[in-house]
């Protein structure tokens, strides 16, 4: 992104080489990654497994997160991305073309809710695998009971069935209560999973066989991780799916006082052997887009891989995660992670303290740790929330967040700001029309004050508007 | 030998004046507002309206001592004009031919411009104000595809990670100046492509005005006796039909002094200069030049938007993702109209617009648009469906060239009271939906709004905007953010004489 913030006249200099310059150009801008790995041969047979130590299975290190699936490309491009943000049909073309890639070079371990994809995922993900041996593959699928008219036991047990009916299967690999420490914390779980029978019916489909490992993948209050640990003798749980990257080991509780650093997760879980999930591997790809100068240090030491291959590597080197979740929604993402994980160099230790100092420099920057996993969305009054974040955070990473008009270079990271702003989110659903109705909060599992950190937004707004910063 | 000078002049200057003009009311960003602002202060009415007595005092000593120049290069209609008839006479030449003078209609245009200025009737003002239609031409019809180009280029910019440009989007502001434009815009431009100068010379108001003077002009066209063969080539590509060449008149009240008759005389008998021959011919009243339809103007922009007090569909939360739905917001009937601050009054403003639409151009928020009401159609009022009307915009008062609008400053402006913000219980999500909000009082940027307990006596915290109606300053900005939809429970009225708090 070297060519941000070209002045007009460059620009129609630039515009002046003509279409076909032009067309490269933002064909470069916009797949960078694919040019990088089109060079790189990712081998077969190489992927790095981990064993599961209650079935003995060997999960790939890689594990498919099928939240991000691709669309049909539009002529709306503003996300030209995955299902989660956009309303386009998902290109189930191009899954398949994905999980055949996947498969092909040893992916076993494919992720889904009920959830994800605005309910499409589950169905995409059975209609691609059903296309291969059931033996090729581990189907995790979770039971997503968020909304409170389907904490009883009849809507909780019908959305389980309907999973396994999606997915065109008998069975599931791993299953797991979605999303505990979320809301009001043990309250909710209770909710959700104890008082209703739920629970209770989910382990007796772990005796007889449907659900072959069942866990949870948590967020939110640490309270309800320590009291389902302490209760692991009673449910033995198989596995445990955690928040995890070099951010969120030392510093997400720096980041969110409500957080709990990974650090204590991945200790509590490996002290106990229960083998260790990994979501969010790449914080919602915060880890690849990092600034200029952080990009250049891991170029420097690694100028064959990718600045996301540092988060996987990370993970890697700790013995206890059996699988991280990344949710690759481009050829150029899977192609990345398969050149990193075929086979996986895990980290020395001055490597990992490399990475702990860039956590710091960015946990310095101060973004807000959106990952834009669209749990908040659609908020009732049409704003969109992690767009919103991500533009701020991306004019931070960029220096264009300004902290007076004294600035040296104030005039263009207004501008840059609010173009940036406008085109990225449509003025009605911009921070200013927030309510702070707060229908959002419960459902961040990063556990964000949504709509205050909207108002200090929109404050931000206001203030370059007026230039009174 | 032909003698070009005075038309290559006349050219340059034409074309240089049109072009700026024309910029100054495409431009958007408002970027040109400082470098070109001062070419709509000297147009002649917007200058007469502002009392602008400097302006026009140059532009009559202008016009008596070089005629009416002020028509062929300043005026953008009259160039409109001419450019219209070029395209005609590059195949069609020598086609026009001399006629006398319609004063009828001239007059009694005139007349019943002065009365429509002196009554008020700003619609009629506007219609007939030629500087005017020729801004409400551009804003209405080149303007969107103006922005339509910057628009592509901005999605260009955006691919290449530029901000060199940004988009902003097209909308019809008004439907009924919208389609005055593009009716005046055919009229005006059929009448031009078949008679050349005869809108100019037969209807235009100013046109009329400045014809009293340019008759004693001391500078004028001059035929020549002497040389002159009667070639009647001069007569034929008057684009103004004033030389009879038969008798070797011209009719220095039409007389533009383009120079095409001095480009086309083959034994270059027309000269430009101080030396009189004769005065001008009895006009005769036959014939009809096309007048522009009024019974057509009869539109009514019915905002009479029924009251469905939709309660916000709340969507029901199963799956992640999605945008919400945003129902359109609608505009409130207003017993009183919002002008913009700088106008001083509604009266002011009626009195001095001339509805060039130059405002409502150069308005970044959406704020401005022409007025429906029939007696003041095209002149701005405001409304906050799409955005309000900020705090350091100044945008309108600093290019308003009649003096509705006049010149403020920020500071100015945090001060003057264009209206005041009412509440609209039954439509306040906190009393419908019974959860908080406070959105306006967030945004109100004079702290005119305080929130207050909905329920006194009740131990709830619901809290809903008293609104301190001696510090609001009417921008909007609370109207705009409320988030009931298709009626906002905060709304402005406007004031008939703003005040200064």
């Amino acid at each position: 992104m070297e060519n941000k913030n070209i002045s007009r006249r460059e620009f129609l200099k630039k515009m002046g080489l003509g279409v076909a310059a032009t067309s490269v150009v933002a064909a470069a801008c916009s797949d960078k990654k694919s040019e990088n790995n089109s060079a790189i041969e990712i081998p077969k047979g190489k992927m790095t497994y981990r064993q599961n130590p209650k079935t003995k299975e060997k999960v790939s290190l890689l594990g498919y997160g099928m939240m991000r699936l691709p669309v049909v490309a539009t002529n709306d491009d503003k996300n030209n991305g995955s299902a989660r943000e956009s309303d386009a049909p998902i290109d189930q073309e191009m899954v398949n073309k994905l999980v055949d890639f996947a498969i092909e070079h040893g992916v076993n371990y494919f992720d889904t809710s009920p959830a994800y994809c605005k309910g499409q995922s589950e169905k995409a993900t059975g209609i691609a695998l059903s296309r291969h041996k059931r033996s090729e593959y581990f189907i995790a699928t979770k039971l997503s009971n968020f909304a409170p008219e389907t904490w009883n036991y009849k809507s909780s047990v019908q959305m389980f069935q309907n999973s396994l009916k999606e997915l065109q299967v008998d069975y599931v690999d791993y299953l797991l209560l979605h999303g505990v420490g979320m809301g009001s914390g043990m309250e909710e779980y209770n909710a959700r999973y104890v008082n209703n029978g739920v629970l209770d019916y989910l382990l007796g489909q772990r005796e007889k066989g449907i659900i072959r490992n069942l866990g949870f993948s948590f967020h939110g209050d640490v309270a309800v991780f320590d009291y389902l640990l302490s209760m692991h003798d009673k449910y033995k749980w198989d596995f445990v799916q955690i928040q995890m990257n070099y951010m969120d080991w030392h510093y997400a509780k720096q980041i969110n006082p409500r957080n709990v650093n990974a650090e204590y997760l991945y200790g509590e879980l490996s002290k106990r052997n229960i083998p260790v999930v990994i979501m969010e591997p790449l914080l919602g790809g915060r880890l690849v887009k990092m600034p200029d100068a952080i990009v250049k240090q891991m170029k420097q030491r690694e100028p064959e891989y990718s600045v996301a291959s540092w988060a996987l590597r990370f993970l890697g080197t700790f013995d206890g995660v059996m699988t991280c979740l990344s949710g690759m929604t481009e050829m150029s993402h899977l192609q990345d992670n398969l050149h990193t994980l075929c086979p996986l160099k895990p980290l020395n230790n001055e490597e990992m303290n490399f990475l702990y100092s860039i956590a710091k420099t960015m946990v310095e920057m101060n973004t807000i740790p959106c990952n834009e996993c669209q749990y908040c969305m659609p908020c009732p009054y049409g704003l969109d929330i992690p767009s919103i974040f991500t533009h701020y955070n991306r004019c931070i990473v960029e220096g264009n967040i300004s902290q007076s008009t004294a600035d040296e270079n104030y005039k263009k990271a207004r501008r840059a700001f609010l173009i940036g702003y406008d085109r990225k989110v449509p003025k009605l659903r911009q921070a200013n029309m927030c309510t702070s109705c707060g229908e959002c909060i419960s459902h961040c599992p990063q556990r964000i004050a949504i709509p205050s950190e909207l108002q200090r937004i929109d404050q931000y707004v206001e203030k370059i508007k007026q230039n009174t910063l | 030998m032909k003698h070009k000078t005075l038309k290559t002049i006349r050219v340059t200057l034409a074309v240089i004046f049109f072009t700026l003009i024309t910029l100054l009311f495409l431009d958007f960003t408002g970027a040109l507002n400082l470098y070109l602002g001062w070419i709509a202060k000297i147009q002649f009415l917007p200058a007469l309206l502002a009392l602008n007595f400097g302006v026009v005092l140059v532009l009559v000593a202008l016009t008596l001592i070089f005629g009416r120049i002020y028509c062929s290069v300043i005026c953008p209609l009259g160039v409109f004009q001419d450019i219209v008839a070029h395209i005609n006479s590059i195949r069609h030449k020598n086609r026009y031919h001399y006629h006398k003078e319609m004063k009828i209609l001239r007059y009694s245009v005139l007349v019943i411009f002065i009365i429509a200025l002196v009554a008020g009737i700003g619609s009629l003002v506007a219609l007939l104000a030629p500087y005017s239609s020729w801004g409400r031409m551009v804003q209405s019809l080149f303007q969107p595809i103006y922005i339509w180009i910057n628009n592509f280029f901005a999605y260009i910019a955006q691919r290449m990670d530029s901000y060199a440009f940004y988009s902003q989007e097209v909308w019809i502001r008004s439907v009924s100046t919208f389609v005055i434009a593009l009716i005046s815009f055919l009229v005006i431009g059929i009448i031009a492509w078949k008679t050349g100068r005869g809108y100019c010379n037969s209807v235009c108001p100013v046109g009329t005005i400045l014809s009293f003077l340019s008759r004693f002009s001391l500078l004028k066209i001059n035929i020549d006796e002497d040389k002159c063969i009667h070639c009647d080539k001069c007569t034929k590509n008057c684009k103004a039909s004033c030389i009879n060449g038969k008798e070797n008149f011209v009719d220095y009240s039409r007389c533009v002094v383009c120079g095409d008759c001095q480009s086309v005389c083959p034994k270059d008998a027309i000269s430009y200069s101080f030396k009189k021959k004769k005065t001008v011919a009895k006009p005769s009243t036959s014939a009809t030049e096309n007048k522009v339809d009024e019974s057509k103007r009869a539109f009514l922009l019915s905002a009479t938007a029924l009251a469905s007090t939709t309660v916000f569909a709340q969507d029901k939360k199963k799956v992640d993702g999605g945008l919400a739905i945003i129902e359109e917001k609608k505009q409130y009937e207003r017993t009183t109209q919002i002008v913009p601050p700088g106008a001083k009054s509604i009266k002011n403003l009626q009195q001095h617009c001339t509805g060039c639409q130059l405002c409502v151009s150069k308005c970044p928020n959406d704020v401005l648009r022409p007025s429906t009401d029939l007696m003041h159609l095209m002149q701005p009022v405001m409304s906050f469906e799409k955005g309000a009307c900020r705090v350091e915009c100044t945008a309108c008062s600093s290019v308003c060239p009649t003096g509705a609008i006049q010149k403020i400053s920020k500071e100015d402006k945090t001060a003057i009271q264009i209206g005041h913000a009412v509440w609209v219980k039954q439509n306040c999500i906190v009393v419908t939906d019974e959860h908080q909000c406070g959105n306006c009082a967030r945004h109100c940027p004079s702290g005119a709004i305080t929130m207050i307990p909905l329920h006194p006596d009740k131990d709830d915290t619901l809290m809903v905007p008293a609104v301190n109606e001696n510090r609001c300053i009417g921008c909007g900005m609370c109207e705009y953010v409320c988030p009931s939809r298709p009626f906002a429970a905060i709304y402005v009225e406007g004031n008939a004489v703003h005040k200064t708090i």
